[in-house]
């Protein structure tokens, strides 16, 4: 018998895994010093400690233990690359290029930026979520100092070609930032590669703790200057002040580390499990319609364990109390504090009838097929009574075009 | 959030759930809502042209669970009542009865909506018909 409730909400954040919590263990009670305590035991247990985790992080994407920068989480990362180097280059140009899906970290990080009197470009993305590069490069102006794209987004999975990005943004020297929250860990990251200047990394996306993760920062060709956003004791080299959170720290390098040496067989379990749940719903349902990247047509490009669907005909919040011992999330404006429908799922050009329909799926580690055979089965199940409950069904069915109807709207 | 134990009722086993034709005389539709706004509520009433009490109700709802459950009650309190006392339900009868939170006080409100356009339909109908027959 599979174990209720069913958490499928890893994009929204993870369990830890047990041997991150093992690892960070010690750091609460015994060894608790201060890293920044030069002068005894204490201290140097934790300095060690944060060595050790930031040559493991910096290992695990390519970089330099010295480009590693600790903060509270992405949401910081974010704030304090794009700040950082808005403020820092200011001198140099006023413009930042971005991404109309990014995540809300990285967009109100711009529009703060904008009522400074900073100018930002939204690109729009094209069908499935992608950047159309043509467009970046049109974009970059001589006043231009940052791009920031986002890997894996968080609601639609799309994997972006950032080593295509990086490359454009090589050519014109601009800096390239990036918000790494939902690929590192699940697919290959390398700064090297992938040509990127500044990526920010969390850690309870990746089975480590929350309230911790990291800021890339390239610290050759070119070097990258950031403008500290929190002031006090010069941690982190001056770019982030605060005492640093050692367990969490651990944690973040614990739970990357084990990421990295898995990655290869979970990708592989995850992503079986997605895809066959996709299948699954194809063979059982009519008119379900795939937001991102269709997995299994360019699975390249769409993060293993994200599956978002919206079930036309169906609102996602209704789906939800249908299936209420599976956790799963939805772009349907009723289940967003804004009472909007997911902008991301605009952007890409879904209509607000069919984003109101959406359901995110997030597989993850400790997901098992049982698990996914139970959603799948009740997801069919309240689909084919929420349809039956449906005049819009009805009304499809009867051969009307919706899109025709004038709808008294309130 | 939570919802209460009514709204949970009338989603888990909604009343009246169906279709009455829309061509008969008899029969008041009414189709509020929009899919871009995510609820549509269909609510259709039939009506003793004699003694104008409505004698059937069905609605069928895309929409959250409280959408679908105010219309499920709205269903529920109009069947056995005169057209003119229908007319008059307010939506915060809705609220009061689920228990519904702020947030989802507009499906209550569709439901009003959806009552007073069904009864508006049929009032057309009847007219256009005596009409004809004058």
């Amino acid at each position: 018998m599979v174990k209720l409730p069913i958490y499928l909400d890893n994009n929204a954040t993870t369990q830890m895994d047990p041997r991150v919590f093992e690892a960070m263990r010690p750091y609460f009670m015994e060894s608790f010093g201060n890293a920044a305590s030069r002068n005894h035991p204490f201290g140097w247990k934790a300095e060690e400690a944060v060595d050790w985790a930031r040559e493991t992080i910096a290992r695990s994407i390519g970089a330099d233990e010295k480009e590693i920068v600790f903060t509270s989480g992405a949401t910081e990362s974010d704030n304090l690359a794009i700040k950082g180097v808005a403020e820092m280059y200011a001198s140099k140009g006023d413009h930042i290029i971005t991404l109309t899906t990014e995540h809300k970290a990285v967009l109100d990080t711009c529009k703060a930026l904008e009522r400074k009197g900073l100018k930002v470009t939204y690109l729009p993305v094209v069908t499935e979520g992608f950047v159309d590069l043509d467009r970046l490069r049109d974009a970059i102006t001589d006043k231009t100092v940052l791009v920031t794209m986002m890997h894996a987004n968080n609601e639609i999975g799309v994997i972006q070609d950032l080593t295509s990005i990086g490359q454009i943004c090589r050519e014109k020297g601009v800096l390239f930032h990036t918000d790494s929250t939902q690929s590192v860990g699940k697919i290959p990251f390398d700064v090297q590669k992938l040509n990127v200047d500044l990526a920010s990394i969390s850690g309870h996306k990746i089975y480590g703790p929350k309230g911790v993760g990291a800021l890339y920062v390239r610290k050759k060709s070119p070097r990258v200057k950031l403008t500290s956003q929190m002031d006090g004791g010069g941690h982190e080299r001056g770019m982030r002040s605060g005492t640093l959170n050692v367990p969490g720290i651990v944690g973040l390098a614990k739970a990357l580390e084990i990421c990295v040496a898995e990655m290869d067989t979970e990708t592989a379990r995850v992503r079986a499990m997605r895809d066959g749940m996709w299948k699954s719903f194809n063979a059982q349902l009519d008119e379900i319609y795939i937001n991102g990247p269709d997995p299994l047509v360019k699975p390249e490009w769409r993060l293993p364990g994200n599956l978002n669907v919206s079930f036309a005909f169906v609102e996602g919040e209704a789906m939800m109390m249908g299936i209420q011992d599976v956790a799963v999330s939805s772009g349907s404006a009723c289940t967003s504090a804004s009472l909007e429908p997911s902008y991301v799922l605009k952007a890409l050009g879904v209509g607000e009838d069919l984003a109101h329909t959406s359901i995110r799926f997030g597989i993850g580690r400790f997901n098992t097929q049982e698990e996914i055979d139970y959603t799948v089965q009740h997801v069919v199940t309240a689909v084919l009574k929420l349809r039956e409950m449906s005049p819009l069904y009805e009304m499809a069915k009867m051969g009307i075009d919706l899109k025709t109807v004038e709808w008294a709207s309130h | 959030m939570a919802y209460s134990e009514k709204v949970i009722d009338h989603y888990s086993n909604p009343r009246n759930v169906g279709t009455l034709d829309p061509s008969d005389p008899s029969v008041g539709t009414g189709l509020v809502g929009a899919p871009e706004c995510g609820d549509v509520m269909r609510l259709q009433l039939r009506i003793n042209e004699e003694t104008g009490v409505i004698e059937d109700a069905k609605f069928k709802t895309f929409g959250c669970g409280s959408a679908i459950a105010s219309s499920s009650l709205a269903t529920e309190m109009i069947k056995g009542m005169s057209v003119d006392k229908a007319f008059e339900i307010k939506n915060t009868v809705i609220v009061k009865e689920l228990n519904l939170p702020p947030v989802k006080i507009h499906c209550s409100v569709l439901a009003e909506d959806a009552i007073k356009a069904a009864i508006a339909d049929y009032r057309t109908k009847q007219e256009a018909l005596h009409k004809q027959t004058v």
